[in-house]
């Protein structure tokens, strides 16, 4: 276990972690590590800090202090107890590293599901436009959307919206792929399929990291649990050991609640 | 009818005025509203301080007396203009103003969602406002600025106040002339069907624009 442990490239480190809004402190010294491949949920009430650490993770709110380091590359890294962050441009090469499906997919409206998906491809990364819709059409295929290239969102079911979300974030090929809230916006009966999808990204080796507040979610597609509570980390476990004895009383609760 | 027909060379004449204003004001005032709406959202306070300042003036005070400012005010401290570039100078930094604030609500309408999305795809932030912001803002401008526009053709008739002879202007002169409320008749018919072709081009524009939700 050990050997392949070492083989697994750390994708994401986090480490040290402060972050507050004017004098409230909302992350408090968050530190922890994903291996490509793997399967990782934040789970935590409303309020503990999940979102903002996620915010922090894709560069859209900045921290305090703490070092953040996606695959090799320092998005920031503490020096004399502040964060200093990396230049635009290095931040660009970064954040190509990490996709993002948002709880609200955040779809273009005014583009058309294949638009959506090329956009960054071509705008960003400079592919022309059949390299990027060859891309495109591939992924739609494997997500089972083909026949929508030429929707626009607002035709969309839910679930529909997420699966080219992830194909729009996996257009540029992201090592890490992170997920708000994947449920909450989805028939109970989508979940399996989003799960299914969650997997089929870490079989590609891309770390995949999921906010949630969802427990059944969090048991059936992570691997691991990092529970999180008033900005802090109360607890970092395996799924099993994390269902089925979590240390700690708030964790007990919120484990049995569902 | 046949007195209509002796009416229409000056008429036409005070129409072409009419619709150069009008062109040039909108040419010029729309790029300009673009950049009020971005100083006015920019995150340097000073410059979002001036911006406030300039469209408090420019919808505080009578478009009237800032034609009037121009033509006759501006002279006296050495800064001349001809009769037309003044009323055009009046015109579109009025016009400007207000398309600012109209397009300053367009993009605060727009999701912030949108931007971070944009910003995680890696988009530059001239990218994500060309690309993602401004056509999400125009669908939701129109309908105001269909209504400016409409505005605009009827305040072209205030340029007469610098001595332009527009519409209004050939028709009041004709009917104070022939003593007789015909030409002002003829003039609004003008204005109507003007405002007719707007609505329609304003109509076409929101359908185009109704591709999606």
């Amino acid at each position: 276990m050990d050997i392949i442990d070492k083989e697994m490239k750390k994708l994401l480190k986090v480490q040290g972690l402060n972050k507050s809004f004017k004098e409230k402190q909302v992350l408090k010294d968050i530190s922890f590590q994903i291996k490509e491949g793997q399967i990782v949920a934040i789970l935590g009430p409303s309020g503990a800090g999940k979102t903002t650490l996620l915010r922090c993770i894709n560069g859209l709110e900045l921290c305090d202090a703490g070092d953040i380091e996606i695959d090799e590359m320092f998005l920031c890294k503490e020096e004399e107890g502040k964060s200093v962050y990396a230049s635009s441009k290095e931040k660009g090469a970064i954040r190509r590293k990490l996709g993002m499906v948002f709880q609200s997919f955040n779809l273009f409206p005014h583009r058309s599901v294949l638009e959506n998906i090329v956009e960054a491809p071509i705008n960003v990364l400079g592919f022309s436009k059949k390299e990027a819709e060859d891309t495109a059409m591939r992924l739609l295929k494997e997500l089972g959307l083909e026949e929508k290239a030429k929707a626009y969102p607002y035709e969309l079911s839910g679930g529909q919206k997420q699966r080219v979300a992830i194909a729009r974030a996996c257009a540029l090929e992201p090592n890490i792929i992170c997920f708000d809230e994947p449920t909450s916006a989805l028939d109970p009966e989508l979940r399996e399929d989003v799960a299914a999808i969650i997997e089929k990204l870490a079989k590609k080796n891309m770390a995949v990291l999921i906010i949630t507040h969802d427990m059944d979610f969090a048991k059936r597609v992570a691997e691991r649990v990092i529970f999180m509570e008033e900005g802090q980390i109360i607890e970092d476990a395996a799924k099993e050991e994390f269902f089925n004895s979590p240390k700690g009383g708030r964790v007990q609760k919120f484990v049995l609640k569902y | 009818m046949s007195y209509i027909y002796t009416l229409l060379p000056s008429m036409l004449e005070g129409l072409t005025t009419t619709l150069e204003v009008f062109a040039l004001t909108l040419l010029l005032s729309i790029p300009l509203g673009v950049f009020v709406a971005l100083c006015r959202l920019s995150k340097v306070k000073v410059i979002s301080d001036i911006t406030q300042l300039y469209i408090w003036i420019m919808r505080g005070t009578p478009l009237l007396l800032q034609l009037i400012f121009v033509f006759f005010g501006l002279p006296i401290v050495g800064v001349n203009f001809n009769r037309f570039t003044a009323a055009l100078i009046a015109f579109v930094f009025n016009y400007g103003a207000y398309f600012g604030e109209i397009f300053r609500c367009g993009i605060e309408a727009v999701d912030v969602g949108q931007c971070e999305a944009a910003q995680i795809l890696g988009l530059t932030q001239a990218q994500t406002f060309m690309r993602i912001i401004l056509p999400q803002m125009i669908k939701m401008v129109l309908p105001p600025v269909a209504n400016e526009v409409i505005t605009l053709v009827k305040d072209t008739s205030l340029v007469y106040v610098v001595g332009l002879g527009e519409l209004l202007r050939a028709g009041k002169i004709a009917s104070n002339r022939d003593a007789s409320l015909t030409p002002l008749v003829v003039v609004a018919i003008f204005y109507l069907l003007f405002t007719a072709v707007l609505t329609k081009i304003f109509k076409n524009l929101e359908n185009r624009y109704g591709y999606y939700r």
